[in-house]
């Protein structure tokens, strides 16, 4: 009776280490560096690098998401974003906070290049280098680059920066969703 | 008669056709201005070439594609550029595109034309180059550039080539009329292409409600290798993917295009202005496009110039103003509505039906979806459009994507039969939009992210680079600080060398210690060695100036004795030797004393 006892005990023993040894094996050879999960919400965000949400640029944002941090603070992104994020994390989708700005179409910025005095500030505010020139020489916005993100508009020292609204022409359009089904349309009338 | 397949699906929509196959092609009258969109196909803008007041001939090329994906566009008659500008364009969006404006002069002055006498003795490239120079895109729809459509990938043999007379669309009736009015070009601008593709196989696919078509193309294929096929009346077959499994039984992959299984369609339309660019020379500036539509009291079929306005056509057609609810460029399943009649027609524009409130009827307002299935069996691509419009409207596009949404060619089969009026192309086509344009939003995005991230690298590797910079100075003048104070000490201490630059330093040192040891010797040498002989010179002075007084003694005791007058200056002279000899014993004495103390001073210094 001992020796079953025993056997049982050598058993269970055994197979303790060896998947031990494995779960250990395993941990060290598939190691993740990093936090995947702000990867997946850092590739959500639009990457405007703006900073209306208070931090500097989208990663950290994504970093203080992970972290536990409202979803609602990306006014460049807007509800969809929000709604992608509220999917991911599996929360409840809010609506944008206010308090970091509102949605709005797309924008890009466009340097009135007669008035530039090639002062090279709204280069070193672009977070994505879309801003080309050099000192003492008139600056151009890479249009296709540009995320729109407003950062530039502040430094210049004489005020040549502007936001332009993109309005969507005949390449860019897509077509609208259809109108609202009857049942609808009839309870919007009553 | 050679196999065919059938495909799943389809319906019979009421054709309509006949209205407008009654009257043979009128030749539209040239209009007072051509609007020509400087896009008439998918790919990339062509740029004018020409400029405002210029005077071009009739064929004469206005704009080109440099880079990309794209054919040139040519003038459709002489005339003068009156200007680059925006203009309503054929587009479901109704909006405006750049266009050329032409004012033609009716003198219909042509460029000189090179046609090919005997393509087959040319290049297949440059027979390709001169397909691209008449500007000639596909013609039935899409509008694929034709070149590039001819030039199918390497390890993709063409094994079939299939020319698309199908025209399953109720209303239009152009490929059918082109192919009774000119199947002798519709059959060698086949041969153009089969020379090119050389496949084994044409076919010309034809469905069975042209009967006057297929007997002329029957009689033109007389002598080649073309077949004729005649495939069952059905729509959409006449859609790409549809009639090649009609024809050969094989399927076009999802996502891919038929040469990949080795297959090529083209229109019939396309084969036309094939043959005019190789054997006329001409280039694509007209195409036959059918007016029609209960609204028009003579319909029928123009070859129009490219770039006129479709009030004109409509008019030469007998329109009734006060009949006409809806214009509908294209076919009524597929088509779209016209938001003005200003617009041109252009190298796709293949029908324009001029509809009253009867004949196209507004559709019901959209019921609920009741799950009746009557869509999924109409769908000829067997997709799910059911559970398609159910995610495109709770716009969970990712499951639209999942099921094949981008399989669907938005043939509208499924709106057709769906008892709940459902629009649900339009659901489809939104959801097609709104997927592209996330895909491009993404890609921008990941572009931002790049420039973003590479710039912090930058910034920080620069910051990085600074206070390597920053360090280095400070240990440099750590390092240059020690060492001085190091040398202080050594120099205090014994001057002995650290480094090369002390050591050097002491050398320096050492060797003018040196020399001033050597000079304060050299110095304490010359005082003695000057000294010597100054004693023994003293000495001989003494010795010499003893004797001179001791011979003037002798003399003057000599004179006092013989009492001579001379005995006072010899007095005299004997003082004056006794001075000398005096002065010379001082010096000798002074000199003695200073000698024995000298010997001391070197060893001091």
């Amino acid at each position: 009776m001992w020796i079953s006892f025993l056997i049982a005990v050598a058993v269970l023993l055994v197979l303790a280490l060896v998947f031990g040894g494995l779960l250990g094996f395993a941990s060290e050879r598939f190691k993740v560096e990093g936090n995947p999960l702000v990867d997946q919400i850092d590739s959500l965000l639009p990457q405007t690098q703006c900073g209306q949400c208070g931090y500097p640029g989208c990663r950290p944002y994504a970093d203080a998401i992970a972290d536990g941090d409202a979803i609602n603070k990306c006014p460049p992104g807007g509800e969809s974003t929000i709604k992608a994020l509220a999917d991911l994390l599996d929360v409840e989708p809010q609506p944008l906070d206010a308090e970091h700005g509102a949605e709005q179409a797309v924008r890009v910025a466009v340097i009135r290049e007669d008035e530039c005095i090639g002062c090279t500030k709204c280069i070193q505010a672009c977070p994505v280098d879309a801003i080309l020139g050099a000192a003492k020489h008139m600056h151009t916005v890479i249009e296709s680059e540009c995320t729109g993100c407003d950062l530039c508009v502040d430094p210049c020292p004489v005020d040549c920066i502007d936001m332009i609204t993109v309005e969507p022409d005949i390449r860019t359009w897509t077509p609208p969703a259809p109108s609202i089904i009857a049942t609808d349309r009839q309870g919007a009338t009553v | 008669m050679s196999q065919l397949w059938d495909f799943s699906g389809g319906i019979h929509p009421p054709e309509n056709k006949i209205q407008s196959t009654r009257r043979p092609i009128r030749t539209a009258r040239i209009p007072e201005r051509l609007i020509i969109p400087l896009q008439q196909h998918i790919g990339v803008q062509a740029e004018a070439i020409v400029h405002v007041g210029d005077r071009v001939l009739k064929g004469q090329k206005i704009a080109d594609v440099t880079a990309g994906m794209g054919v040139p566009v040519h003038a459709p008659t002489s005339g003068t550029i009156q200007a680059i500008e925006l203009q309503p364009v054929p587009h479901p969006s109704g909006m405006s595109d750049l266009c050329v404006i032409l004012q033609p002069d009716g003198k219909e002055e042509w460029v000189e034309l090179h046609p090919v006498e005997n393509y087959q003795k040319h290049d297949r490239e440059e027979v390709l180059q001169l397909i691209r120079d008449a500007g000639i895109s596909g013609m039935g729809g899409a509008g694929f550039p034709t070149t590039i459509k001819l030039r199918p990938p390497r390890d993709r043999k063409v094994e079939t080539l299939i020319l698309n007379g199908a025209e399953c669309e109720p209303y239009i009736t152009a490929d059918d009329m082109t192919m009774r009015e000119h199947a002798a070009e519709v059959v060698s601008g086949m041969q153009v292409m089969a020379w090119i593709l050389r496949p084994s196989r044409c076919v010309i696919g034809i469905e069975d409600n042209k009967p006057e078509a297929i007997a002329a193309l029957r009689e033109a294929i007389q002598g080649t290798q073309i077949e004729v096929t005649v495939v069952p009346t059905k729509y959409p077959s006449g859609g790409e993917k549809q009639l090649v499994h009609i024809l050969t039984g094989l399927e076009v992959p999802s996502g891919g295009i038929p040469a990949d299984i080795g297959v090529m369609c083209q229109n019939v339309g396309t084969a036309v202005a094939v043959s005019r660019a190789i054997h006329e020379g001409k280039p694509l500036i007209s195409r036959i496009v059918t007016i029609t539509g209960d609204a028009v009291q003579e319909a029928g079929n123009f070859e129009a110039m490219l770039g006129t306005p479709v009030s004109a056509l409509l008019s030469e057609a007998g329109l009734q103003p006060n009949r006409l609810n809806r214009l509908v460029q294209g076919g009524p399943m597929m088509g779209y509505t016209l938001s003005t009649d200003a617009v041109p027609i252009v190298k796709t524009s293949n029908c324009v039906i001029a509809a009253t409130a009867q004949e196209l009827q507004t559709p019901p307002p959209e019921q609920p979806c009741i799950r009746c299935g009557q869509c999924a069996e109409v769908c000829p691509m067997e997709l799910l459009p059911q559970q398609l419009f159910w995610y495109a409207k709770a716009e969970e596009f990712e499951k639209a994507e999942h099921l094949n949404l981008f399989d669907c060619i938005e043939c509208g089969a499924c709106s057709y039969v769906c008892p709940s009026s459902i629009p649900l192309v339009q659901y489809y086509r939104f959801a097609k939009g709104e997927i592209r344009t996330q895909r491009e939003e993404q890609l921008k995005s990941d572009r931002a992210r790049e420039r973003f991230e590479a710039r912090q690298a930058r910034l920080e590797r620069e910051q990085q680079e600074k206070e390597q910079r920053r360090k280095e100075r400070a240990k440099a003048a750590a390092e240059a600080q020690t060492k001085k104070k190091a040398e202080a000490e050594r120099a205090a201490a014994e001057g002995e060398a650290v480094d090369d630059r002390a050591a050097k330093a002491a050398l320096v040192q050492q060797a003018l210690e040196r020399k001033k040891a050597k000079t304060a010797q050299t110095k304490a040498e010359a005082p003695a060695a000057q000294k010597k002989p100054d004693i023994e010179a003293l000495e001989k002075q003494v010795t010499q100036a003893e004797a001179k007084l001791n011979t003037m003694q002798g003399m003057l005791d000599e004179a006092k004795a013989q009492q001579a007058d001379n005995v006072e200056k010899l007095e005299r002279a004997v003082a004056k030797n006794h001075d000398r000899v005096k002065r010379a014993k001082d010096a000798l004495a002074e000199a003695r004393k200073q000698i024995p103390a000298e010997p001391e001073t070197p060893s001091s210094e």
